[in-house]
């Protein structure tokens, strides 16, 4: 059986989750078994639906400590649902909860860990997992021999499915230790997508010359509905909050789409970003070595190409 | 207050990738060495901070790695630390380090372990999460801010779209990501402070290896950019919604 872990925020299944279970189904059926779903804590939405993924079967434990994330608490109680079911693979989002959970887990159960897998298992000889490396310059085939085994999917690199079908959700009475964490508060920046699962990101470079520029930066992002990133000077000088930075030492993202505005391609900043599916680059510099990397480009001034962009990409959503 | 700082070396973030033996090695010809980005921007240098702020803190350096490493090692005692401790034995995989890491500190009885957010090679972002499993303890990853009032510490982590703040009685292992401190470049008296600053070798304890690289390989390369004249905007509109499918 493969075990996928469905990450929730207050109350809300993640997008993340709808990937790994469509994932954990693919799984399922190369390795002719059933796939099934593992939910903590409380969830205001009709988890039945998941089964749209592929997921037979949910297992919900349902306790007031699971509310709150705790990787300890979580990993005890997903070792305690795997050991019960049998689960031979146990997938993960490589997210931020699953960074946290999945090691744990791995080191709990003495399973093999693949973090950050952005395909399928090639099982014809074995069980061996893809992972990006080296920041998403290089890739590695990891080979997993353990008897059960841990991938954490890397966000964005499956595509999402939807079929007909529904999940029946189990309830199972685990036994939750107590949290020795306390959350004391939750801040989010409400009304923005979260960068690591936006399906479009707009960030912007020093060529924007300093914050008060932003707001055409700001209005290309929301004619998109994309989320915002920016460039590592752009973050250490506080025109941008940390959170935006994306490259090697920033957040590594691989969106569908991605649009750099007056950012040149250093290879530190490519590397967070190269695992976007298209890239599109603005610079008025035609010798900047992000054009080397991207899909489309302009060699022009950003002041006058990205309101223009803008208003383009309204109307051609308009007229859709 | 004992704090053990995880440290770990990392090709220079300009070096080549390329891979030898039939691509099942990393290419290590000509490649600058240097110490895990997120361990000493920000982990080591928190540490620091706290002894800045309260003097009988010691922090001690782990790293598992061969005597090559010991040129990482000395830099990052350049930047502070009073000693450092290496286990004299190559990485292996993320399970075998987290357990000879959790050797160290079950017989140093650290208080607080902290490590980076993942190591920018083999981008794992797993050590800390193993290790805090093996040791039974709190695990906080992807630390913001790191704040200590006595037993008690007060973490900002990152999650999606936001940040959470939480408390957590030490002993625990964090791991740092951008925010928790601000660079720092070691001076003169640093740098010849590390030359006699203690670095330990011990032996390796006996742990499993979880899992193993069978290949390496490059990402194929892009088929080349199409240039859209700055004033004619709406064709890359177009592309962008008709060939690419994007928008
Ligand atoms: C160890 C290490 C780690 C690093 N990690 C990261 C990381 O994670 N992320 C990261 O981003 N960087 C990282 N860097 C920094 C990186 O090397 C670059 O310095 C940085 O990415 C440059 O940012 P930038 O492109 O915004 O600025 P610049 O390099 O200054 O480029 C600005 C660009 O804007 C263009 N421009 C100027 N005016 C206009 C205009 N009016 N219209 C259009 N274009 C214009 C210019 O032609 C230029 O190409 C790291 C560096 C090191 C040493
Ligand atoms: N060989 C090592 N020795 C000591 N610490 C390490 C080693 N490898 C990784 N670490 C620590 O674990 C963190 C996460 O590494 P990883 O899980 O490999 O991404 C790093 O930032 C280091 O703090």
């Amino acid at each position: 059986m493969v075990l996928v872990f469905i990450d929730v925020a207050e109350g809300h299944v993640k997008k993340a989750s709808f990937e790994v279970l469509t994932y954990g189904a693919k799984l399922a059926e190369q390795l002719s078994t059933t796939a099934e779903g593992i939910v903590l804590g409380s969830v205001t939405e009709d988890l039945s639906a998941l089964g749209k993924y592929g997921v037979k079967k949910i297992y919900q434990v349902n306790n007031e400590t699971l509310d709150h994330f705790d990787s300890q608490v979580y990993t005890n109680v997903i070792a305690q649902v795997a050991q019960a079911t049998g689960a031979r693979v146990i997938v993960f989002s490589n997210n931020v909860d699953g960074k946290a959970v999945a090691p744990r887990v791995s080191a709990r159960l003495k399973a093999g860990l693949v973090s950050g897998a952005v395909g399928l298992p090639d099982t014809s000889n074995g069980f061996v997992v893809k992972k990006n490396v080296f920041s998403g310059k290089a890739f590695a085939n990891i080979s997993l021999t353990t008897e059960i085994k841990i991938i954490s999917l890397s966000p964005n690199a499956y595509k999402i499915e939807e079929t007909v079908g529904s999940a029946e959700v189990v309830p199972f009475n685990a036994n939750v230790p107590s949290s020795k964490t306390k959350v004391t508060a939750v801040n989010k920046v409400s009304g923005e997508v979260p960068l690591t699962e936006a399906e479009i990101v707009v960030s912007a470079g020093r060529g924007m010359k300093g914050p008060e520029n932003w707001g055409i930066v700001e209005d290309l992002a929301h004619a998109l509905h994309a989320a915002l990133a920016c460039s590592r000077p752009v973050a250490d000088a506080h025109w941008r909050p940390h959170n935006e930075h994306v490259g090697q030492t920033g957040i590594a993202i691989a969106p569908n789409l991605y649009i750099a505005i007056g950012i040149s391609g250093a290879i530190q900043h490519l590397a967070g970003v190269n695992r976007s599916k298209v890239i599109v680059v603005i610079n008025k510099d035609p010798e900047a070595p992000f054009f080397k990397a991207a899909d489309y480009g302009i060699v022009g001034d950003a002041f006058e190409v990205v309101p223009k962009l803008t208003e383009a990409i309204k109307k051609i959503r308009g007229a859709a | 207050m004992k704090i053990l700082v995880c440290i770990s070396k990392t090709p220079d973030t300009t070096a080549k990738i390329a891979f030898t033996s039939n691509n099942t090695k990393f290419d290590a010809a000509g490649v600058q060495w240097i110490i895990n980005p997120y361990d000493e921007w920000y982990s080591l240098v928190r540490a620091i901070e706290l002894k800045e702020a309260d003097a009988s803190t010691i922090i001690h350096l782990v790293n598992v790695g061969l005597a090559d490493v010991e040129p990482i090692i000395r830099k990052a005692l350049a930047l502070g630390g009073d000693e450092a401790i290496r286990v004299n034995t190559d990485s292996h995989d993320s399970f075998y380090v987290a357990s000879q890491i959790a050797a160290i500190v079950k017989q140093g009885a650290y208080d607080l372990v902290f490590t980076g957010k993942e190591t920018i090679d083999y981008n794992g972002s797993a050590i800390g999460g193993m290790l805090a499993e093996l040791l039974e303890l709190p695990y906080i990853s992807l630390a913001t801010k790191f704040d200590l009032a006595g037993s008690k510490a007060t973490v900002s982590r990152e999650i999606e779209g936001g940040e959470e703040i939480c408390e957590v009685e030490l002993p625990v292992v964090v791991s740092c990501a951008k925010g928790v401190a601000e660079q720092r470049i070691p001076n003169m008296r640093g740098i010849m402070a590390a030359r006699t600053k203690p670095l330990k070798v011990v032996e390796p304890v006996a742990a499993d290896v979880l899992t193993n690289v069978q290949s390496f390989g490059l990402p194929p390369a892009k088929a080349g950019v199409k240039l859209v004249a700055p004033d004619n905007v709406d064709e890359l509109a177009r592309l962008l919604r008709e060939e690419a499918k994007m928008i």
